[in-house]
């Protein structure tokens, strides 16, 4: 967004809670949208999947909250990460927050699957101090198998990102018999290496930590008897990143 | 420079090269160290492993521990009250040890210390299969009272119920009170000559004086404390050393001043037995070796080292009740590193890396209970340590310099877990701790006990209402507190009247100024637990069940309600008035030789005993499950990560909690970063934007569940596991079943 509109801007927001080192460089204010046009068969959140669901939160509220946490950021060296869901769903909500973020001083990441890159604006990108780019898979037939939609978006979308050198980290979740097929690895691997901006890669091990919400929910968890990658499988995988040249963890 | 009658020939030569005059004129340990020390910004790249002396001299004694574990005790010396004369020295290996030293004859031999109370010392004996010495027994029984029948000769009827019902509980009034800290540098800077010689001035200064109760008192306490310094330099002449002069040289140095230590552990068996803050002093001395070149790092290193072995095989004999409450075998050897000087300087030093070094070379272990006091300002390279050895062994904790400093100066050491004191100038006088959620259900059933049902506090009328009032159950609560403080008091008063009679901490007390200053650290446990219920109170509906008796046993509460732990105002400003209230109350009431009153919110693991005893609570916890430790939030209410919740917790306000405020965290590795190289980084960011919101102290866990579980399956896989509990650290595997589970079962942030 550019100026702001005269009214309050809203979002749906699922929750916020406060991290370290796992959702961006150091501890961040995390917050959750509602809404995901993805149904990801690993997802941990499938509590973050209709925007329907998500309290309405005017963007002041959210930076009243965010403002209690501000000096703690700020000397703790972290910032603010807007995730979901996906919250380029709601380009509004997600823009006037991180244009408020950025105002406050205060360090910028924005986590999206990239599917709907094209909804977030080049102002909204300049306030975006590093982009969590969730590559789900980098083979088009599994991509959609896993998640119901199409690669290309973000693949452009990444390819935008170093157009306008915004830094990126790349996110990869290791899902064995799904995203741990080398050649896709390697296509991925090699992708990103021609990437100016990628500073690094996090291979994250499936886990099913979320298990119990779609318990709660009483939607069916897909992988429920997917085993994690072991160890030698996720430090395989990173050493592929790294063949090709980009930090990997 | 100016000489006086005491810097003889042998003090020239143990002073030489030292900077400073102030502290030759008189006892003052840090005017030496801001006039010594070399303020040290680098990292941790100089530091050195153990040598295979080291190595040998822990093996030897690290095989003794599992025949201890199994046996509770190694051996016992029941025979004789320990003193700090009465046992023949003993050694580890006499060829091997650069710092000698033991409590008894042999290592991990425990000595017995009835003037505490001989109850404790006879049971503590049979449940290890000794039994007691009949002519102790009799000595101890017959012709010398002890600290404990003195307590209970003047405890009141009020005292004794509510020590029984647990609404007070802890109370010092059978063992040591402990949590004194001697100046145990004085005995290597000065030697206990001229130490003697500076007691005897100051007793000159109160032989002017009519000879009133005090008077008197303190004449005699100061012939005492002479005694004491006289019976340390026999004792070490025993091992070969004259303490009677001036330590010359590093070794000498470390081994004076651990002979000091020594020395009150002979003598007390306190609750907690803390150092200090002497790995800074001892860096002058390293320093002065090393650049005179008669040692190197390694060398300097192994001092620490073997300094380290012995602070780690102090024992007491202790019942299996009191090594319950306080899971496994604590002994509070303090030791304060860190912090920044009242110029600005850091007072960090190569020493206070190699004193955290010894959880590498020696492994991790809960003792000394190393303490560093943080502040955002401390070099870069020993934040950044300090955050990678609590990554690496869970076993550091962590307390505001920035709030010790402006209050007890820049020589301030910690007490057991969180009690700040100057060095040799401050003592305070323990006092455990209240139950403030037991007494918000007298509150409701007008002094009645919720398990037992008899009236404990004064009568009031109880609350009737179908559902709970919060303006009516505040003024309810705030009639029980009153009297919960006013007969909190007057029992320490009790306790501390009967120790400093029979149980003098005469070698400590000649460690410190006459006169000193004095705390009376009164403390209260289940706080989160007080302020959920008068949050879901006010913010929510609470119902109430009651018995026949018309006793209030259960609550339903209808609606949500703020938990403090969330960093919600609305919660947590209930917790921070109520800490502030109750100081308040406590102040209202005279102590013992006019200590100054202080608070901590501090539980050490009696959370878990605490809540055994206090019945359901309108914030929805079940009877008997355990409270959240010190001031942590109640387990799982803090939902928004450790951040969150130490942010709520640094709103308490230490003015009025000045013996501590408690926090202890787990976070899981993967909590603290994805990628292991930057966790140590990030935790420094957490402590500084903690420390810097106001919050106190600090103990970091960094451990996940699975190794937990892991560990009560197999605890011989884990003998070092080593977690942070309440103030201190303990072994995991040495927990009671019921604490291990209490451990597991408290929120790990970091999980998702």
């Amino acid at each position: 967004m550019t100026a702001g509109p005269t009214g309050p801007v809203t979002g749906r927001v699922h929750s916020w809670d406060l991290s370290t080192g796992v959702d961006g460089p150091g501890t961040r204010f995390v917050l959750f949208t509602s809404g995901c046009p993805l149904r990801c068969l690993y997802c941990a959140n499938p509590d973050t999947w209709r925007m329907r669901d998500g309290q309405e939160r005017t963007v002041d509220e959210v930076m009243e909250e965010i403002g209690r946490y501000r000096p703690f950021l700020t000397t703790a060296g972290g910032g603010v990460t807007l995730t979901g869901g996906e919250p380029l769903l709601q380009p509004g909500f997600t823009g006037a927050v991180l244009r408020r973020c950025k105002e406050a001083g205060l360090h910028t990441a924005l986590d999206t699957s990239g599917l709907l890159g094209a909804r977030a604006t080049d102002e909204v990108l300049a306030d975006t101090d590093l982009v969590l780019l969730d590559v789900k898979s980098f083979d088009v037939g599994a991509y959609r198998r896993l998640t119901g939609g199409s690669l290309a978006p973000t693949l452009s979308f990444a390819t935008r990102l170093n157009r306008l050198g915004v830094r990126t980290w790349i996110r990869y979740v290791l899902v064995p018999g799904w995203t741990d097929d080398p050649d896709a690895v390697d296509g991925l691997a090699e992708f990103v290496s021609g990437l100016d901006t990628v500073d690094r890669v996090d291979v994250l091990p499936f886990h099913k930590l979320g298990a119990a919400k779609y318990e709660a929910l009483g939607v069916p968890f897909a992988l429920k008897d997917t085993p994690p990658p072991d160890p030698a499988l996720t430090e395989r995988v990173r050493g592929r990143f790294r063949a090709h040249g980009t930090p990997a963890y | 420079m100016t000489a006086t009658v005491t810097t003889d020939a042998r003090s020239a030569d143990a002073w030489r090269e030292f900077a400073g005059s102030g502290w030759r004129e008189r006892i003052d340990v840090r005017d030496f160290v801001q006039a010594n020390y070399t303020p040290y910004e680098g990292d941790a790249s100089f530091l050195t492993g153990p040598t295979d002396r080291t190595r040998a001299v822990w093996e030897k004694v690290g095989a003794l521990f599992p025949e201890e574990r199994r046996k509770g005790i190694l051996d016992v010396d029941a025979a004789t009250p320990s003193t700090i004369t009465s046992h023949a020295p003993g050694w580890i290996d006499r060829e091997l040890e650069l710092i000698v030293g033991l409590q008894t004859d042999a290592p991990l031999k425990r000595a017995i210390m009835p003037n505490g109370g001989l109850r404790m010392v006879e049971n503590g004996l049979r449940a290890y299969g000794h039994e007691p010495d009949p002519l102790v027994t009799k000595i101890f029984g017959t012709y010398r009272k002890t600290h404990n029948d003195g307590v209970f000769d003047a405890y009141t009827p009020t005292m004794r119920t509510a020590r029984r019902v647990g609404i007070i509980t802890g109370l010092p009034d059978s063992y040591g009170r402990g949590r004194i800290i001697g100046d145990y540098r004085r005995v290597a800077l000065y030697g206990t000559d001229r130490l003697i010689e500076a007691k005897q001035a100051e007793r000159a200064l109160l032989d002017a004086r009519p000879s009133t109760a005090d008077v008197i008192r303190d004449r005699e306490e100061l012939a005492e404390q002479t005694k004491a310094l006289r019976e340390l330099a026999e004792m070490a002449a025993t091992y070969g050393c004259d303490v009677s002069r001036p330590a010359a040289t590093a070794r000498e140095a470390v081994q004076w001043l651990y002979l000091g230590y020594l020395a009150a552990v002979k003598e007390q068996n306190g609750a907690a037995m803390s150092l200090g803050r002497t790995s800074t002093f001892l860096d002058v001395y390293l320093q002065r070796d090393l650049d005179e070149g008669v040692i190197d790092e390694s060398r300097a290193q192994e001092l620490i080292d073997d300094f380290v072995i012995k602070l780690r095989i102090v024992r007491f004999l202790r019942t299996p009740e009191y090594d319950a409450l306080f899971s496994g075998d604590p002994t509070w050897v303090t030791e304060s590193i860190g912090g920044i000087g009242l110029d600005g300087r850091p007072l960090v030093t190569r020493t206070s890396f190699r004193f955290l070094r010894t959880l590498y070379n020696l492994g991790p272990a809960p003792e000394p209970n190393l303490t560093v006091l943080w502040s955002p300002r401390l070099p870069y390279g020993f934040k950044r340590y300090c955050a990678q050895v609590s990554v690496d062994t869970s076993a550091v904790q962590y307390e505001s310099d920035d709030l010790l400093r402006p209050r007890s100066g820049d020589d301030t050491a910690i007490a057991c877990c969180v009690s700040a004191m100057a060095v040799g100038r401050q003592m305070q006088f323990f006092g455990a701790r209240v139950n403030l959620a037991k007494a918000l259900l007298y509150a409701i059933n007008g002094g009645r006990d919720e398990v037992t049902g008899e009236q404990v506090g004064p009568v009031t009328p109880p609350l009737t209402g179908e559902y709970l009032e919060y303006e009516e159950l505040s003024a309810a609560y705030d009639r029980v507190l009153d009297w919960l403080a006013g007969t909190y008091v007057d029992a320490l008063n009790v306790i501390h009247y009967m120790h400093d009679k029979y149980a003098y901490e005469r070698l400590e007390m000649a460690l410190h100024d006459h006169p000193v200053h004095r705390f009376m650290a009164c403390g209260i446990a289940g706080l989160s637990v007080a302020a959920d219920s008068l949050s879901a109170v006010r913010h929510a509906r609470v119902k109430v069940l009651r018995d026949a008796t018309g006793l209030a046993v259960d609550f339903r509460t209808e609606g949500e309600f703020p938990a403090y732990g969330n960093n919600d105002d609305r919660a947590d400003a209930i917790a921070a008035a109520l800490v502030e209230s109750f100081m308040a109350k406590v102040r209202r009431h005279p102590t013992y030789r006019d200590a100054e009153h202080t608070q901590s919110v501090l539980t050490i693991t009696s959370n878990v005993v605490y809540g055994k005893h206090t019945g359901n609570t309108p914030d929805g916890r079940r009877a008997g499950e355990p409270f959240a430790p010190g001031a942590n939030p109640m387990n799982g209410r803090d939902r928004h990560g450790v951040v969150a919740s130490a942010l709520s917790v640094a709103k308490l306000p230490y003015e009025h909690a000045r013996d501590g405020i408690s926090l202890t965290t787990t976070i899981t590795p993967e909590g603290l970063g994805h990628a292991p190289h930057e966790r140590a980084g990030h935790l420094v960011g957490i402590l500084d934007g903690y420390m810097a919101a106001g919050g106190f102290h600090m103990n970091v866990n960094v451990l996940d569940r699975a190794t937990l579980e892991d560990a009560m399956e197999h605890p011989e896989k884990y003998p070092e596991l080593t977690i942070r509990v309440s103030g201190y650290a303990v072994n995991f595997v040495r927990l009671t079943r019921e604490q291990q589970l209490d451990v597991i079962s408290r929120t790990f942030h970091g999980a998702l």
